[in-house]
């Protein structure tokens, strides 16, 4: 007889946390990813009742990480309150890291391996690795491999003045060499996007997230850290007119529109989900906020320039509505990652692009326009800043409590866009 | 121990402490589970048929105590119990001095003596009256004559409500009360019949839910760590910018966190939605944020008189609204409200506070009282701590804050694990007979004795 096996079932988002986003060198200087994810895990296990609790597993990741952090998530779990039963891994698709770790939980319950799980990440870029130029390691390796004081005195010999400086990460493609701000500037351009159209964009998104902590929409998604209960980022006067005033940073000349103001800081923070199987939810007294009904992953060829680096959600959206026959205006709620302003106009632009959609996407029509009161209603990355890895765990929690206000059957989709040309998106239903 | 107790407790700051005639604070002894309840035999007697020691001495048995009826010579005692519940006459207290004077010699540090007596409103004559009230002055009296962190305390007990005894008396003989002293504690008939004992006086609070709110700090998270030691669920409730101390002492106590500010219009509603969801249900409700605004009346503009009549008070008849709601307390749970000594004596500064404080006791006293509430068996009482070791009151100065913690008979400050304890009893099913008590814990300070 063959072994009974659950058939698929969807998983539940039970609830989140987060720790406020502080900027990179701010409250958090000090911190590592590994206290930031215990914190986050912490605070998700108070709010859920969760001490001493055995979970499935726990999935985070952080995409700047050192090597000593291989076993990040399941140091952060030993370091919590959570049985140290709990088995967890890490996983790591740069800025989508958060939303891919939620989509791997869940597809675990929906195939009934696990009854729950937590999903997150973690960033600090300011607590970035460093690390030693390649002629010094190499020389290191050399030296740590010889066996007498002459095979040592040669390794050493080998070392150069420019073999000493440090190198930080950086945000740079490795097959480009262009920053992530320069690609999305070509993008920019190529779809018109106007420095007035991003300004505002950026102007409502800390409108929005101010409005939301105004009316304690964070209260259960959020708990405080270092001395930090909002994030650091937050600027609630911002206003189209003050953001006109910041130079450019990103492109050059007559069509260079992106600032720091309308491009992501660079941020430390954590955030991790809470999801589970109703039935856990249940016995757990737990609501369900929402479930996670499906997902879809594309890439971009973005190395020969045959499309932008930050477009690939652009494509994994009508693939993820083929799939399940909804079209863009059937979600009450839109969570558009900003990594850029610019990122969410040009990905809006070319839905409603006949061409586009015509020649790059293989549609009949277009996916048409999106209902600009359904955008990121409480705030997004260009306010509460981007820790990458943390962005994900962030959208979701606060996506699924917002669907479950707006109460049973409120749909909400999710696009993240993440470096190496990669798009993550998910589409959400309250129960 | 904190500053001056330590320093009076080194052999040198002991000589000097004793030739200035400073006090010196005894190390009191504290509840832990598994501890006997008092610290060897005790030493029971009375006036006349003394009507309550029959359940005294079946309380101090089940509870594993040695019992006496003479004192013993060269024995140390844990405590005396002196039921005068028969008095008729001030004559009649010359049994108390008997029973007791020639026992203190032989009292243990941090021994007790617990005085049972009858309602002075409910005599039948003016000398009974009279007898009745002077158990309280010789109480006091005894409180501030005692040594070594003994304590005597006054339990009133009312015709019908000698099977409510046990919970209180056993609170006044265990560390749990190591910090109440020189108090008077009336028992009245629990309402709905006489009140359950546990199935183990080590977890009274098995299987109960209770919500202590300004649980991330001080008082607060030592109530949630206290009840649930004795057994209960704890929901944690205290302001999102308090969080993360919130979520550790929800982690530390296997509880809920629930961020909410109190003054919130859906505070109440929001509890009991989260206790239901989670936990089932709510048993027991600690009303303990609080804040301070102090300044002199003169100088105190309306929001700093808004701020802490709103936090302190006003939020309280707000939640009280849902928590008391059909839906909300269960049958036979127990509130218990945070006054403050400074609503009972005053406090130059104090006038938002003290209105505050004072106002809970008004409000515990109208609880107590309310039918609904007596017909669902859910008592109400408060507790008004003294001088309590927290961040509260290390932001005093200096010297305000070593006078607070000298002027009682225990010459220390108490610690939050002492207020904990007493709100923990007071939300012992057991104690139901205790109702619109104002019970307070501050080593018998000399402010508004
Ligand atoms: N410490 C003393 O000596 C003393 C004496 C008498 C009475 N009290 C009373 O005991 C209680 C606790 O005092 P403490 O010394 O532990 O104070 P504390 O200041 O150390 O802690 C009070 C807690 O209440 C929380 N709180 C304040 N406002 C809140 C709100 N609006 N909503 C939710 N939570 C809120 C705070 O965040 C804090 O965690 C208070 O009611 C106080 O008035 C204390």
């Amino acid at each position: 007889m063959a072994a009974a096996t659950p058939g698929p079932r969807r998983a539940a988002v039970i609830g989140g946390n987060r720790i406020p986003f502080a900027r990179q060198n701010g409250a958090y200087a000090a911190a590592s990813n590994q206290d930031m994810l215990t914190a986050a895990l912490e605070g998700l296990v108070a709010r859920h009742g969760l001490a001493g609790e055995r979970l499935g597993e726990v999935v985070a990741g952080a995409v700047l990480k050192h090597s000593r952090d291989f076993n990040l998530t399941r140091e952060a779990v030993l370091g919590s309150s959570l049985s140290a039963h709990t088995p967890a891994y890490d996983v790591q698709q740069a800025c989508a890291t958060g939303l891919e770790a939620t989509i791997l939980v869940a597809n675990k319950i929906a195939l009934g391996q696990v009854d729950c799980g937590a999903a997150g990440g973690v960033d600090s870029a300011s607590d970035a690795p460093i690390a030693v130029s390649e002629g010094l390691r190499r020389t290191l390796l050399r030296l740590n491999a010889a066996k007498t004081p002459a095979q040592r005195l040669r390794a050493l010999a080998g070392l150069r003045p420019g073999h000493v400086v440090p190198q930080a990460p950086r945000n740079v493609e490795p097959r480009t060499g262009l920053s992530m701000g320069e690609h999305m500037a070509q993008t920019a351009l190529r779809w018109g996007v106007t420095r007035q159209s991003q300004d505002e964009l950026a102007a409502a998104s800390h409108r929005n997230l101010a409005a939301a902590y105004d009316r304690g929409f964070f209260d259960d998604l959020l708990t405080p850290y270092l001395g930090l209960a909002r994030d650091e980022n937050l600027r609630p006067d911002s206003t189209v007119e003050n953001l006109a005033t910041l130079r450019t940073v990103f492109g050059a000349g007559e069509g260079a529109t992106m600032t720091a103001g309308n491009s992501t800081p660079l941020t430390d923070g954590a955030s991790v989900v809470l999801l589970g199987s109703d039935e856990w939810a249940q016995e757990h007294g737990l609501p369900v906020l929402a479930h996670l009904v499906d997902a879809e992953t594309a890439a971009v060829d973005y190395v020969t320039g045959d499309e932008g680096l930050l477009m690939a959600p652009a494509h994994a959206v009508p693939r993820l509505l083929a799939r399940t026959g909804m079209t863009l205006q059937d979600f009450d709620l839109v969570e558009i990652h900003e990594a850029f302003a610019a990122t969410v106009l040009a990905t809006l632009a070319a839905w409603e692009d006949p061409e586009f959609c015509r020649d790059r996407l293989g549609l009949d029509a277009p996916l048409g326009a999106l209902d600009r009161s359904r955008l990121n209603v409480n705030g997004s990355s260009l306010a509460a800043g981007h820790p990458f890895a943390a962005t994900g765990g962030r959208i979701v929690a606060s996506l699924a409590k917002a669907l479950s206000e707006k109460g049973p059957g409120a749909r909400g989709l999710i696009s993240v866009c993440a470096a190496g040309g990669q798009g993550v998106v998910a589409i959400l239903e309250a129960k | 121990m904190s500053g001056y107790a330590s320093l009076v407790n080194t052999p040198v700051g002991k000589r000097v402490a004793t030739r200035l005639g400073l006090p010196r604070p005894a190390r009191l002894r504290r509840y832990a589970v598994g501890e006997p309840l008092v610290d060897g035999p005790v030493l029971v007697g009375g006036h006349g048929a003394a009507p309550l020691l029959g359940e005294v001495r079946r309380v101090l048995t089940a509870a594993g105590s040695g019992v006496l009826d003479t004192l013993p010579a060269g024995e140390g005692l844990g405590a005396v119990v002196a039921d005068l519940g028969a008095v008729e006459d001030p004559a009649d207290l010359d049994s108390l001095r008997g029973l007791v004077g020639p026992a203190l010699r032989s009292l243990r540090p941090s021994g007790r003596v617990v005085v049972l007596g009858r309602l002075p409103e409910a005599a039948r004559a003016p000398a009974q009256a009279a007898a009745r009230r002077a158990l309280e002055g010789v109480t006091r009296s005894l409180g501030k004559e005692l040594r070594q962190g003994a304590t005597a305390n006054l339990l009133l007990v009312a015709d019908g409500a000698e099977d409510a005894i046990a919970s209180p008396l056993r609170f006044l003989l265990s560390g749990r009360s190591a910090y109440v002293d020189g108090q008077v504690v009336t028992v009245t008939a629990a309402p709905g019949g006489p009140p359950p004992e546990p199935a183990d006086w080590s977890l009274p609070l098995d299987g109960k839910v209770a919500v202590v709110t300004g649980a991330a700090r001080g008082i607060g998270s030592a109530v949630a760590r206290t009840l649930a030691r004795d057994g209960a669920t704890v929901v944690g409730v205290d302001i999102p910018a308090s969080g993360d101390a919130l979520a550790r002492v929800a982690n530390d106590v296997g509880g809920t966190a629930l961020q909410l500010d109190v003054t919130a219009a859906d505070a109440g509603k929001r509890i009991v939605a989260h206790a239901v969801s989670r936990h089932g249900g709510v048993d027991v409700v600690v009303h303990n944020a609080g804040i301070t605004r102090d300044r002199l009346l003169a100088n105190t503009d309306e929001e700093r008189w808004r701020s802490v009549l709103d936090v302190n008070l006003m939020s309280i008849l707000r939640m009280n609204e849902a928590l008391l709601a059909e839906d909300g307390v269960r049958d036979g749970g127990h509130l218990v409200l945070l006054s403050s000594m400074a609503g009972i004596a005053g406090n130059r500064g104090q006038t938002s506070y003290a209105a505050s404080k004072a106002g809970v006791i008004g409000l515990v006293r109208s609880l107590a009282a309310d039918e609904d509430l007596r017909r669902r068996r859910v008592t109400t009482n408060a507790v008004a701590p003294g001088f309590i070791e927290t961040e509260m009151t290390a932001r005093m100065p200096f010297a305000t804050r070593e006078v607070g913690r000298l002027l009682n008979s225990l010459s220390q400050g108490g610690l939050p694990v002492d207020v904990a304890e007493t709100i923990a009893w007071l939300a012992h099913d057991a104690s139901a007979g205790v109702n619109g008590n104002v019970v307070r814990v501050c080593g018998q300070s000399l402010l508004g004795a």
